[in-house]
């Protein structure tokens, strides 16, 4: 992998966060490139869903510079459609829209942002589909779908914007457990396929097969910043240390 | 119909009832102008009032609060009365009896709108967003087919409010239910005593009313049966 300017996806540069009083991100500084893998973990509330949703300019940082692909995220809103345009993002409770069938959920964005027609955009949704394997459900209703569906339609509406880097936040976090198995394995394939992915999770053995990088934060700083091998077997902080020991005792 | 009403009911009554209807007819029209004027007027409130621009929400807020803490009777008298009288210009009771309803429903029905549209989890804006679906059509195809089920229920309900709410028009001289009842109740006519000509008019308030206060509890019905 090369690590050179052009092919940066995101580039933080002292990055800070507050909600009201709260500061939720400390001057946080992250390169990631084309092709990386990074997994993020942390304890709860350490700020891991503030720092991809700023990525995305769900959240508006207050200070710093986030670049996306070489643009750089600021109240312009210009600059955060074309950063949204190749940055697609799935959520912990799957977000799906009720009262549209999978298909219709899927083509939405492709019909408004890329002036596909319906017939063009089914057709590019329906290849999605059948990459995350539920091509047979595109015309129900996502209540219709057990969780795991759920999610893996989730991921193939991101998809069908063909973005660069795709966000996780926590994407199994709300599943049943024999569900998150195949939320997973869609995510590996899509890692196999070469795509840019940050994930937060904290499904440790995802990480060690797939991450090339991983992130641990805790009180709104990135605290490591390793490769799995290194932060699993050896990890710098205390504060790493007692995360580990206590996903690890569950 | 006025003979086959004085058939039914003889005179004088078949006549009252035959007026009082006939009267009613305004009720309605004013009921359905201030319903669909005011909104109008209200989708244009609730934009403002769901916009991502701060400054928008705060006028819409400020619309809102502002017309729903006076009372009906005293927007009447305004725009009927008071302003007529301060800028020395005739304004007939039809003017001012829309003016008035359409500000009062307005108010009403944006934040009855606005609440629906709040009751949508905020996870949608941020899925519709995040596909780079812009403002407007996230609202459009996103949030309000899912806002209309928390919305049409109140809406329907509040139509009833509205109808009786015309009735306070007949105070600036709006011919309409409430006016000739109240015209035939002071006559010296026998048999147009008042306790006589008011459950007469309450009947036929009450047969405007009544179909859709019917809709709206079925609307909720339906809705609880869905969640
Ligand atoms: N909209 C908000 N308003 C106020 N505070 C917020 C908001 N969003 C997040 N926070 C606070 O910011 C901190 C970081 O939140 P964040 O959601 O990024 O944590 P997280 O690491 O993703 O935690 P979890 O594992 O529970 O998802 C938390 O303390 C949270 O309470
Ligand atoms: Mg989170």
């Amino acid at each position: 992998m090369h690590k050179t300017d052009e092919n940066l996806v995101v580039n933080m540069k002292k990055v800070n966060k507050w909600f009201g009083e709260f500061h939720a991100l400390k001057d946080v500084n992250l390169s990631i490139y084309e092709g990386e893998r990074i997994v993020v973990c942390g304890p709860s509330g350490s700020g891991k869903s503030t720092l991809i949703r700023c990525l995305n300019g769900l959240e508006k940082h207050q200070n710093g510079t986030i670049e996306v692909h070489g643009t750089v995220l600021n109240d312009n809103t210009e600059a955060v459609k074309k950063i949204r345009k190749n940055v697609g993002m799935v959520f912990q409770q799957f977000n799906l829209f009720p009262h549209l069938t999978v298909m219709e959920n899927c083509i939405l964005a492709p019909v408004e942002n890329l002036h596909l027609s319906e017939a063009e955009a089914s057709k590019l949704a329906m290849s999605f589909l059948e990459r995350v394997q539920i091509p047979d459900q595109a015309n129900k209703l996502p209540g219709q779908l057990s969780g795991g569906q759920q999610q893996r339609v989730a991921i193939a509406r991101a998809l069908c914007m063909q973005p660069r880097l795709m966000l996780f936040d926590e994407p199994t976090s709300s599943l049943d457990p024999e569900m998150i198995k195949e939320v997973l394995d869609t995510m590996v394939a899509l890692a196999n396929d070469g795509m840019s992915m940050i994930c937060v999770t904290h499904e440790l053995n995802f990480a060690r097969r797939v991450a090339h990088r991983v992130i641990f934060m805790d009180e709104g700083k990135i605290v490591e910043d390793q490769s799995p091998k290194d932060f699993f077997e050896n990890p710098q902080t205390d504060r790493a240390r007692l995360f580990l020991s206590q996903i690890l005792n569950h | 119909m006025s003979e086959l009403l004085i058939d039914i009911f003889g005179k004088p009554h078949g006549i009252i009832i035959f007026q009082l209807v006939a009267a009613a007819r305004f009720t309605i029209y004013l009921s359905l102008v201030a319903f669909s004027g005011g909104g109008v007027v209200a989708s244009m409130i609730t934009f403002l009032a769901v916009s991502p621009q701060p400054g928008l929400r705060k006028i819409a807020q400020t619309y809102i609060w502002f017309f729903q803490s006076i009372p009906l009777l005293m927007l009447l008298f305004l725009t009927g009365l008071g302003v007529p009288r301060l800028i020395g210009v005739d304004v007939n009771p039809w003017t001012a009896a829309t003016i008035s309803l359409v500000l009062f429903t307005s108010a009403y029905l944006a934040e009855v709108w606005r609440g629906a549209i709040a009751a949508v989890l905020p996870g949608q804006w941020e899925a519709g967003f995040a596909l780079n679906i812009s403002f407007v059509s996230t609202l459009k195809k996103v949030i309000l087919p899912q806002a209309i089920r928390y919305g049409l229920a109140p809406t329907v309900g509040f139509m009833v409010q509205i109808i009786k709410g015309t009735s306070l028009a007949y105070i600036i001289g709006f011919s309409d239910l409430m006016l000739t009842g109240k015209r035939w109740a002071n006559a010296p006519v026998l048999g147009s005593e008042p306790f006589i000509i008011f459950p007469i008019m309450a009947v036929i308030y009450f047969c405007i009313c009544y179909p859709l206060a019917v809709l709206a509890r079925k609307l909720e019905a339906e809705d609880l049966a869905k969640s």
